[in-house]
């Protein structure tokens, strides 16, 4: 029989990995980024400056449980300000991770190997940044175990009809899995660092880390077996984390949030947000540590075009939103709301939106920009700052203006908004620093697995 | 290579995965009981008083009224502390010399009341009335014990919030008919389930829904 005609011209595909790689090279050019390469002048700065960013959050926050929440600029009609803003930010970008290592691992993308391990670690740390507002949010931190069920002597519970309590299960349940899943993924990696390490004290701690990993055909059994589990627990994670969280609208009834289309397109948008931070992130470290042989352009071209996707999904949202409020609804307050978010008084924050999230980004449809690293760093970035104005927009521009004009307010972060939020920053890219200097970046072992080497043997 | 661990670390693992889950379970059932502790609570401490005074004695022995001294119990929130003037009443007469009531004297002479030292004390965000539930068939022993078998007084409750939601949620188990009120001997009779409903029905009760309602206590 013959071939059926190539539909399209056959492309050039881009390599996942450079060849020529073995898997003893691959193993010495991750391992040895943590192990005996000498850490980069370059890695203390970052860190100095990362930590410092992360001694303001230290004082923001000690100011804030001093003095009381009146540091920030919230008050009332705006109740909810930079706090949820960041918080919605925070817990979007961590999406990318979760999608990447799971659902991507299910639909088999083998290119997800070069990024995943760092991607999860970014899900972590930004989970830890966003978990830190909500409970600063509380008023009183210290009573934040009140959010969780249990047998207080005030013998009653929390309310379970509030969409705010489900936010507590939805992101503690994602941060307990993202967790798992990240230190499975490590484990064999633990492994060869321990194998490789030298001196007594790695030794030790990279070994308990390791938990016994001897590479046993057993072990690698119940490890895949372990590890597709997780994937599959951590896969409704990635719909249902940031449904919720958009619930938290969504369920109330103040114009600009009582949306149905609000779950799907919140999910979108973390994701979109999540993978414009992968990108963010994976253009420096694989300049920094020489890692464009398995970071290649195939990945960043793979990641613009989920950021494509998801950006015009972003983008019908967008739409939706304008055609419920102003067409279809009929009614008299969405049709104000939306009229304010245009041309109101943060009507700017609104055209930057849709500068950032939807115009800018339709320029990786060309190909000369998505083979392009500093295009794409640089829109990377403008879509994390599109993605920060959105829950500006949805949260503040909403709240200042509802349904009575008598109680119409403006809102405007203080410095405290702003050291927290510089703040979190900071410990996130804190995290990054310590986490790339002391884990391997890249997963060793799963860059062995897409050698043409482990390929032969699996076609015997 | 040589090994990093020794054989027994295998065994070590084991057990710290085992004991952690007993650590985190035991500590989790020590805070609870730890929080609903008398050490906590304060119950069942007798408090020392300014004045020998002995509820066992003026109830149990002499079988005051509770009323006769807290004369404020049926009528407003607070059931009322007594003023040095009641205490005269008798002790004009009787025990006058007693140097143990020196103290009263001297607060009668003077004018200056007694500062008693406080046992059953709510927090200030819980607004709890003695009126009302005196006049909807809750006796006094129902929250302060046998007072006449305290030489000192001391609290029998935990006067957590638990402990009110408990009775609110559940009124009929504590509802007495009128004349039982001020008994301090009563006990619930077999039938009471029965007999609470009905109380509950003449006293008019309001529903569960009413009764632990977070503005009912917090105002």
């Amino acid at each position: 029989m013959a071939e059926p005609e190539p539909i399209m011209a056959e492309k050039e595909v881009l390599p996942i990995i450079v060849p020529g790689y073995t898997f003893a090279t691959v193993t010495d050019k991750i391992s040895a980024i943590v192990l005996t390469r000498k850490t980069p002048r370059g890695w203390y700065f970052g860190l100095a400056i990362s930590f410092a960013l992360f001694m303001c959050f230290l004082y923001a926050v000690s100011v804030l449980l001093i003095k009381g929440i009146g540091v920030w600029g919230v008050n009332i009609p705006v109740g909810w300000g930079f706090a949820i803003v960041n918080f919605v930010w925070w817990i979007g970008i961590g999406h990318a991770g979760t999608l990447i290592s799971a659902i991507l691992l299910l639909l088999k993308q083998d290119w997800r190997t070069s990024i995943n391990r760092f991607a999860e670690a970014m899900t972590l740390f930004a989970v830890a940044c966003a978990g830190v507002y909500p409970v600063l949010h509380l008023g009183r931190p210290w009573l934040a175990y009140w959010l969780f069920p249990y047998p207080n002597t005030m013998s009653i519970w929390p309310q379970f009809r509030s969409p705010l309590v489900w936010d507590v299960f939805a992101v503690s349940t994602y941060a307990t899995v993202s967790l798992m899943f990240w230190f499975v993924g490590l484990i064999p990696d633990l492994a060869t660092l321990r194998d490789r390490a030298t001196g007594k004290v790695r030794k030790v701690i990279y070994g308990m880390l390791a938990m016994g990993w001897r590479g046993s055909a057993r072990h690698w059994s119940r490890y895949e077996t372990m590890y597709l589990l997780l994937a599959g627990l951590a896969t409704p994670l990635v719909v249902s984390v940031h449904t919720v969280v958009s619930f938290d609208f969504a369920i109330s009834i103040l114009p600009g949030w009582h949306t149905t289309i609000f779950p799907p397109y919140f999910v979108a948008g973390a994701i979109y947000s999540g993978f414009a931070m992968v990108m963010t992130l994976s253009i420096p470290i694989r300049k920094f540590y020489h890692l464009e042989d398995f970071i290649t352009m195939r990945h960043l071209q793979n990641m613009a075009k989920v950021m494509l996707a998801t950006g015009l999904i972003v983008a019908y949202g967008y739409s939706m939103e304008i055609f419920m409020g102003l067409l279809y609804s009929g009614n008299p307050h969405e049709r104000f709301q939306m009229l304010n978010r245009m041309t109101g008084p943060y009507g700017i924050f609104y055209g930057a939106l849709i500068l950032c999230n939807i115009l800018t980004p339709q320029l990786m449809w060309m190909r000369k920009v998505r083979n392009s690293v500093g295009a794409l760093f640089v829109i990377s970035i403008i879509v994390n700052i599109g993605m920060w104005l959105e829950r500006f927009v949805i949260v503040v521009v909403s709240l200042h203006r509802d349904f009575l004009p008598s109680s119409w307010g403006m809102y405007s972060p203080t410095r405290f908004d702003w050291l927290t939020y510089v703040g979190t920053i900071g410990l996130f890219l804190t995290l990054l620093f310590l986490f790339l200097r002391f884990l391997p970046a890249i997963s060793i072992f799963e860059i062995r697995t897409m050698l043409p080497a482990a390929e032969i043997k699996e076609k015997h | 290579m040589s090994q990093i661990f020794h054989r027994s670390t295998n065994t070590l693992a084991r057990v710290t995965i085992f004991g952690a889950l007993f650590i985190v379970v035991g500590s989790l059932f020590a805070i609870n009981e730890f929080t609903r502790s008398d050490y906590i609570t304060h119950a069942f401490v007798a408090r020392e008083q300014p004045v020998q005074f002995s509820h066992k004695h003026h109830v149990g022995d002499v079988g005051l009224d509770c009323r006769y001294c807290h004369t404020s119990v049926e009528k407003s929130a607070s059931a009322g502390i007594p003023p040095t003037r009641i205490c005269m009443n008798c002790h004009t007469q009787i025990w006058k010399d007693s140097p143990y009531l020196e103290p009263v004297r001297a607060s009668y002479r003077t004018g200056k009341p007694i500062h008693w030292t406080r046992v059953h004390h709510l927090p200030d965000f819980v607004y709890f009335n003695h009126s009302i539930h005196v006049a909807k068939g809750v006796g006094c022993s129902t929250c302060h014990g046998r007072v006449d078998q305290m030489p000192l007084m001391m609290q029998v409750n935990s006067l957590q919030m638990e402990w009110c939601l408990d009775c609110h949620r559940n009124p009929e188990r504590a509802l007495r008919p009128k004349n039982e009120i001020f008994n301090t001997t009563w006990t619930a009779p077999s039938d009471q389930e029965e007999r609470g409903k009905r109380l509950a029905k003449e006293y008019n009760i309001q529903a569960r829904a009413v009764l632990e309602s977070c503005s009912t206590c917090h105002r």
